[in-house]
Formats: structure tokens, C-alpha cells, sequence
């Protein structure tokens, strides 16, 4: 259902009035985030498999050679924690620069 | 339109769904403890049981199919834009773990050891990327499918076409394997053939999706979540108790694991279990697939060149994890919530429902590792556990001690003692022509090397030594498929054949939750890419929705049919998916979000240089495993492509003209979760009240 004249004459009207967003600051909020998350995924995910044999010789828990439980929970642990926190940190900057969809 | 999609009154619905799948939750489990009862009650067999999960699970899954069918075309392609965050997790939950998660998973870490674990990180890790660069945007972008966002940020039909064909040929080897599950895992629970179980397996795919496409697939999706989580923790709670007395199996297979160390170094003089990078390259695989399609196989080769490095580990880690983020099934997954912020927490909802599976199987493969060198190991064969000799009639488990040759008949031996023949260790000589094996004391050949091989009674050979006959089983005789880690568990526990039977409901639910999802993309790529968006573009709503159901039906008769030869080829296809996905659709996706620059002609190299630099290493590392760099094998050839694809996309486009103003608006409005007021959203025209 194509808009009529009148409603695209007043959404653009009401874009005018409305506070400018700050496109350039929110990209690179975001992009500044994402970034230091995806170092974080990094780190857990490849580099205990660098030193995994070190690792083993430490146990944790009820026996976990710390190697072997890094990748079989601890990474999967830390990745659940990186995607809550984004979800929750993005919820925040989409509010600070007036983006939220609500 | 607005990129928000509420439905009047989103709580109510939210609490509406969590009531009814709570009473489905409910209702199953007090299901399950009923047929039990039945059960000890010797008023059910088990081949009734099985049966009854059978049906009673289909039958679910065609009622929410039935109840979600639909004619609108936002509810087939995209159920609607309505699904929670939670509900969405679940959905993509299911839709991710295949039969393979489900029951080849902890088979996969038992026979790998620490290596097994380049799965476990790779197929929960993607979803890091996927919340944090795909996502989003994706739903911003708010259309159909992938090849609408390949097609609308490259300027057109090629792109579109080019990633509709690369949709259909990944998700179409993939649902074929499927099926390929589904049809092993009837003849599993009611014992009917493999051909007839792929024909049911068919038929209940169809019934998640024909009626209600998308929707409908969502909705039972999540009912079949439920059903395979429960089905795969029940089993190792038990067994946790039963061997450490506390039911918390993911914490407590650290003893398993100190266990299984112990009584490796004890019974092998060694621990091979926690031990990184130890398996060389070999083409065994592509020798057997070849034979199977009845091509010349090449000669058979291996190489130990790179074991101990974690080149090839980390590699396929990466290629997983990439791929996972490039998957077509599991992108448009994040096309059917309602909003931006909505799309990332379903991401890690659908996280954590995955993680819930994927950190318990480890445990599931230490603690039957731990049970195997514990009671089965080192016992004499004639006095083994019971469920040891039920599952070695299934052939999961195989035992190969000449001395379960005793009495067997010559002309059906079973496979690995036919192996031995062949390769000439093994010769039997039938001294009083009863046509059966009949054994004796054991005579080395050699009595200053007993290890050379001997005689015993009908056998003789460089097979037959003095371990090989002496009656006992050792764990180096003892040989099992992966599958049986899972299959077996809920006997290994002392548990009633109702688990069983649940569990095979579970890999069933698995199975069918990941077809669907991939019948849907292959026929959105056809019914909306191809036919609607560059053939016709002013075919109307129905007509739209008619092709799309079409093509949901000729989709999966055709993964049917494909599956029906039963190729070991095809699950080796399912594992090049990743590299294909993580070489292909990935950078380019990536590349149209973050950088403006990137254009139609650089996406296009890249795609192709991409596919193709990984189907050539694929190809040449698999035929012959000495072809490699770094020691990476065809598995993890999707980094090679990536980076083909990455360096394409950038010289070429930086080469050619800049993208379109408008293509340039589209990448800006993408970065935003909200409507821009100033310019107009590129959605989907509304339905025709």
C-alpha cells in the first residue's frame, strides 16, 4: 500500500524536528565494541589450543585438565557471556543515541 | 512499515506460548514416566514402545503443523515476524542440532579424544559472530531471505541468482543427510527398513512445513527442542549417578576423565584420551566413497607429517565457527523476530539452548569411556555385561578377539574378521570341513617373538597371537561406531528401554527440526529468488505462497530420493558445507555491513574465487592427504577460500565504480535499529488487506 503525499509530506516533517542522530558516533561505538568482544572470542577460542599440553598439567574442578576445559566448557561459557553482554551493552547505546526501537 | 512487528498485545502473546509449551513440557515427561510404568508392568514390548514414541511424537508435530498453517506469504516465509526472542532461541536451537549433534557428537568425542573438541568449540562459537555481525543488520534489512540481502547490497539479479544457487546446493546436501538420519533412526525404533524409515522421515517433515511453511516449522521447532533436551540429559543424569552418585554429569566428568587416564595408562601402558593432535591425514574416506559409487578408487595414502601441531585443529575450529555465521538455515532464523533488539538477545538464547547439549557431551563420552575400560576391558569375554553383547549383535560395537570366532560360521564372519582375511593376517585352514571355526591352544610361529603371529587350532596368520586368543578382552579389541556412545548410554545406566526409546524420539526430533529449516531455505531460494523476485516479479500473493508450498514438496521428495542410496559421501558433504558457507556466503555478507565501498563485481570474484579455492583444495587434500599446507585437511579448506574471498571483494571493488547512492542509504539504514525518518525503509510492500 503505496503512502500518500500527505503522510510522506508529514514524516518528513516530523524528521526535521527530531533530534539528529549522531550516525558517525553510534557506528563506532558500536564497531569499538565489537571489536574488543571479538578479541575476547579469540583469545578463548584458539589460544589455550596453543598451549593446550601446558594447560593439561593444571586440573580444576573435579579433575578437569584445564586444557581439555577450556574447550569443551570454558570457551563455551565465556562465548554465552559475550553475546549477553552485547545484547545488553547495544540495548543501552541504542537508548543513549536515541535509536531504540520502543 | 515499521521495522517492529508487534503483535497487539506482545505479552499476552509471550505468556500464551510460555503456558502452552509449559503444559507440553509437562505433559511429555509424565508421558514418558507412564510408559515407563507400563513398561515394568510387562504390558508394553519394546518394540510397542517404540511405536508409541514414534507416534505420539509425530502427532504432535502435525498438530502445530495443522495449527499453524497459514496463506499469508510474511507468515510462510518469515512466520510472521512475531516469534520471542526465547521461543526463537529454542527454534534456532533445534534447527541447529542435527541427528549428527544429537547422537554422533559424544561418539565423535569418544573415538578423537581432545581433538573431538575442535566441533564442540566450532559449532557454538560461530554464534559470537553471528550476534555480533550478522544478525542485527540482517533483520534490520527485513526481507525474506539471504539472497534478498546479497541481491538488494550488490545491485542485482546475478549476485541474487549466484547466492540463490549457492543456498540451494549447501542446504540441499545438508537436508539430504538428514533424511539419511531420520531414515536410520526409524529402523532403529521400530526396527522398519532404511528405505521405509527415509519415506516416514519424509512424510513427517512434511508435516512440520508444507501447511504453515516458516511458521509452522518455528512452532514445532520448539516443541521438538524440548523433546531432544530432556531425551539427551536423562540418560548421563543417571549415569552420573549411578558412577559418582551426584547427578550433575557436566560437572562431575572431571572424575571420568582422571578415571579414564588411570586405566588407559594401566591397561595400554599409556593415556591416549586427553592427548592434543594425534591424528595424521588419510584418504580412507574418499577410497570407501569412491568404491561406493563404484568409481576407481585412488591409492590409498596417509601422511603423519604435522601430528602434534595444532594447525589443522585450529583450522577446522575456525572453518566451523565462520560457517556457522555463513549457514543460509541459520540466517534467516533471525528474520522472524520482531525487532533489532529482539534479534540479538535470540541469539544468545539460542546460544545457551545450545550449550545446554553441547557441554553435556563430553561428559556422555568420559563417563562411557570410563565404563568401557572399567567393566568391559580386561573381563573375560565369556563373562561380559549384558548390555556388551546386545550392542555387539547391532554392530555398533564390535569385538575382536579371535575367540568370539569360536563356532562361527566360515562363510558368515563378521566384518573385521573378513577384513583380516582379506588382507591375508588372518588364514583359516577348516581341518575337519564342518564349514565352522574351531579353535586351539595357541602355537607361536615364532617362539623367540610371540608377537610374529601364530596358530590356533583352525586359525592361523600373523593376526593370531597370544592376546588375540587368550579369552580376555582387551580395550585394544575392542572397536565401536560413535553412535553407540549415545544409543547405548541409557543400558550402560541400567536404564528401562523407555529411555531408549526416548532418546531415539530425541534424534528424530533433532533430525526433523534441522530439515525443515533447510526445506525452507531451498524452497525460498527457488519459490522468491529465483522465480518471484527475478523471473516474475508481479506474480500475486497466492500465487507466491502456491510455489512456495510446491516447491517445499518437490524439495524434500528430492532429498528423499537422494537419500535413499544411502552415500557415505553425503554426511562428508554435510562437514564441506561449513568451509563452502565460511568461504562463500560469510565475507561477503560481512563486507556489505561494514564497508560501503564493497560492490556488486567484488562480490561476485569473491564469491566464485572464494568456492573455488576452497573446492580445489577440498577436492585435492581429500583424494590425496599428502597435498596440504600446514597439515590442514580438507575439512578446514574454507580459510584458504576466505581469505581468496576477502582479498576479491576488496581489489576488485576498490577497481571498479563505487556503489549507488542508494545502495549506500540501504548500508546506512541497516546500521540502525531504528526507522530513519528521512528516507524511505526498503521493506516489503504490505499484503493486500
Amino acid at each position: 500500500m503505496a503512502q500518500s503525499v500527505e503522510s510522506m509530506k508529514t514524516t518528513r516533517q516530523a524528521a526535521a524536528t527530531k533530534k539528529e542522530f549522531d550516525t558517525v558516533g553510534y557506528w563506532r561505538s558500536n564497531v569499538r565494541l565489537i571489536i574488543s568482544l571479538l578479541v575476547i572470542w579469540f583469545a578463548v577460542s584458539y589460544l589455550p589450543v596453543l598451549i593446550v599440553n601446558q594447560l593439561n598439567s593444571i586440573n580444576i574442578l573435579t579433575g578437569f585438565p584445564l586444557g581439555y576445559y577450556m574447550g569443551s566448557q570454558g570457551s563455551l561459557v565465556v562465548f554465552v557471556a559475550l553475546i549477553v553482554y552485547y545484547a545488553w551493552r547495544m540495548q543501552k547505546l541504542d537508548r543513549e543515541y536515541g535509536v531504540d526501537e520502543e | 512499515m515499521a521495522v517492529t512487528n508487534k503483535p497487539s498485545s506482545a505479552g499476552w502473546f509471550s505468556n500464551y506460548l510460555a503456558r502452552r509449551y509449559t503444559y507440553f513440557t509437562i505433559g511429555f515427561i509424565l508421558f514418558s514416566i507412564f510408559v515407563g510404568i507400563l513398561e515394568s508392568l510387562g504390558v508394553l514390548s519394546t518394540s510397542g514402545i517404540g511405536y508409541l514414541f514414534l507416534f505420539l511424537t509425530l502427532a504432535m508435530y502435525a498438530g502445530i503443523g495443522i495449527m499453524s498453517r497459514t496463506k499469508h506469504l510474511d507468515e510462510y516465509y518469515v512466520a510472521g515476524r512475531n516469534v520471542p526472542a526465547i521461543a526463537n532461541g529454542m527454534a534456532t536451537g533445534a534447527d541447529w542440532m542435527s541427528a549428527a549433534s544429537f547422537i554422533s557428537m559424544a561418539g565423535t568425542l569418544w573415538l578423537l579424544g581432545y581433538d573431538g573438541l575442535a566441533y564442540i568449540m566450532g559449532w557454538t562459537g560461530g554464534f559470537v559472530l553471528l550476534a555480533l555481525l550478522i544478525a542485527p543488520y540482517l533483520r534490520k534489512f527485513g526481507q525474506y531471505t539471504v539472497p534478498d540481502f546479497v541481491g538488494a547490497r550488490y545491485e542485482g539479479n546475478t549476485a541474487r541468482v549466484v547466492s540463490s544457487i549457492a543456498a540451494i546446493i549447501v542446504s540441499f546436501t545438508y537436508v539430504t543427510a538428514q533424511v539419511t538420519g531420520v531414515g536410520i533412526i526409524m529402523s532403529r525404533l521400530v526396527g522398519v527398513s532404511y528405505p521405509v524409515g527415509v519415506v516416514v522421515g519424509l512424510l513427517g517433515v512434511l508435516v512440520c512445513s508444507f501447511l504453515g511453511g516458516m511458521k509452522a516449522v518455528t512452532w514445532t521447532q520448539v516443541a521438538q527442542y524440548i523433546i531432544l533436551i530432556i531425551a539427551y540429559l536423562v540418560p548421563v543424569v543417571m549415569l552420573s549417578y549411578a558412577l559418582t552418585g551426584v547427578p550433575i554429569p557436566q560437572l562431575m566428568y572431571g572424575q571420568a576423565l582422571q578415571e579414564v587416564q588411570r586405566l588407559e595408562t594401566e591397561q595400554l601402558g599409556t593415556s591416549t584420551y586427553l592427548e592434543p593432535f594425534n591424528e595424521g591425514l588419510n584418504n580412507a574416506s574418499a577410497v570407501s566413497s569412491a568404491r561406493q559409487i563404484g568409481l576407481t578408487p585412488p591409492a590409498a595414502k596417509s601422511t603423519n607429517d604435522w601430528v602434534g601441531t595444532p594447525w589443522n585443529f585450529l583450522a577446522l575450529t575456525f572453518c566451523l565457527m565462520v560457517g556457522t555465521a555463513g549457514l543460509p538455515h541459520i540466517l534467516i532464523r533471525f528474520y522472524t523476530v520482531p525487532s533489532v533488539k529482539e534479534s540479538r538477545k535470540s541469539v544468545g538464547w539460542a546460544l545457551f539452548f545450545i550449550f545446554l547439549l553441547y557441554f553435556t557431551a563430553p561428559a556422555y563420552a568420559a563417563f562411557s569411556r570410563w565404563e568401557i575400560l572399567k567393566n568391559v576391558a580386561g573381563q573375560p569375554i565369556a563373562s561380559l555385561p549384558a548390555w556388551t553383547n546386545n550392542w555387539a549383535r547391532t554392530g555398533l560395537l564390535n569385538i575382536t578377539d579371535h575367540n568370539r570366532l569360536q563356532d562361527a560360521s566360515i562363510s558368515e564372519l563378521p566384518t573385521w574378521a573378513n577384513t583380516q582375511v582379506s588382507n591375508g593376517s588372518l588364514v583359516i585352514n577348516d581341518a575337519n570341513g564342518d564349514g565352522k571355526i574351531q579353535l586351539g591352544p595357541f602355537v607361536p610361529a615364532d617362539a623367540s617373538d610371540p608377537s610374529k603371529g601364530g596358530t590356533a587350532g583352525e586359525l592361523s596368520g600373523t593376526a593370531v597371537t597370544a592376546v588375540s586368543t587368550d579369552g580376555i578382552l582387551q580395550f585394544r579389541e575392542i572397536s565401536i561406531d560413535g553412535d553407540l556412545v549415545v544409543l547405548a548410554t541409557p543400558e550402560i545406566a541400567g536404564l528401562p528401554y523407555t529411555v531408549a526409546a526416548l532418546v531415539a524420539a530425541g534424534g528424530l526430533a533433532a533430525a526433523l527440526s534441522t530439515a525443515d529449516g533447510l526445506l525452507v531455505v531451498i524452497a525460498s531460494a527457488i519459490a522468491h529468488d529465483v522465480f518471484f523476485k527475478t523471473l516474475r516479479p508481479n506474480a500475486s500473493v497466492q500465487t507466491r505462497v502456491r510455489i512456495g508450498k510446491a516447491m517445499i514438496l518437490v524439495a524434500a521428495a528430492a532429498a528423499a530420493l537422494a537419500a535413499l542410496p544411502r552415500l557415505a559421501l553425503i554426511s562428508q558433504m554435510v562437514a564441506w558445507a561449513f568451509s563452502l558457507a565460511t568461504a562463500s556466503f560469510f565475507p561477503i555478507i560481512l563486507l556489505g555491513i561494514f564497508w560501503k565501498r564493497a560492490n556488486g563485481p567484488g562480490a561476485i570474484a569473491g564469491i566464485i574465487g572464494g568456492m573455488a579455492t576452497c573446492i580445489f583444495y577440498m577436492v585435492m587434500n581429500y583424494i590425496d592427504p599428502t597435498f596440504n599446507v600446514l597439515g590442514i585437511s580438507h575439512l578446514g579448506a574454507g580459510v584458504f577460500g576466505l581469505i581468496v574471498n576477502f582479498i576479491l571483494v576488496i581489489v576488485v571493488s576498490l577497481l571498479t565504480k563505487e556503489p549507488s547512492e542508494e545502495i549506500q542509504r540501504l548500508v546506512e539504514s541497516v546500521r540502525r535499529p531504528d526507522k530513519d525518518p528521512t528516507h524511505e525503509e526498503l521493506q516489503p510492500a504490505a499484503e493486500p488487506a
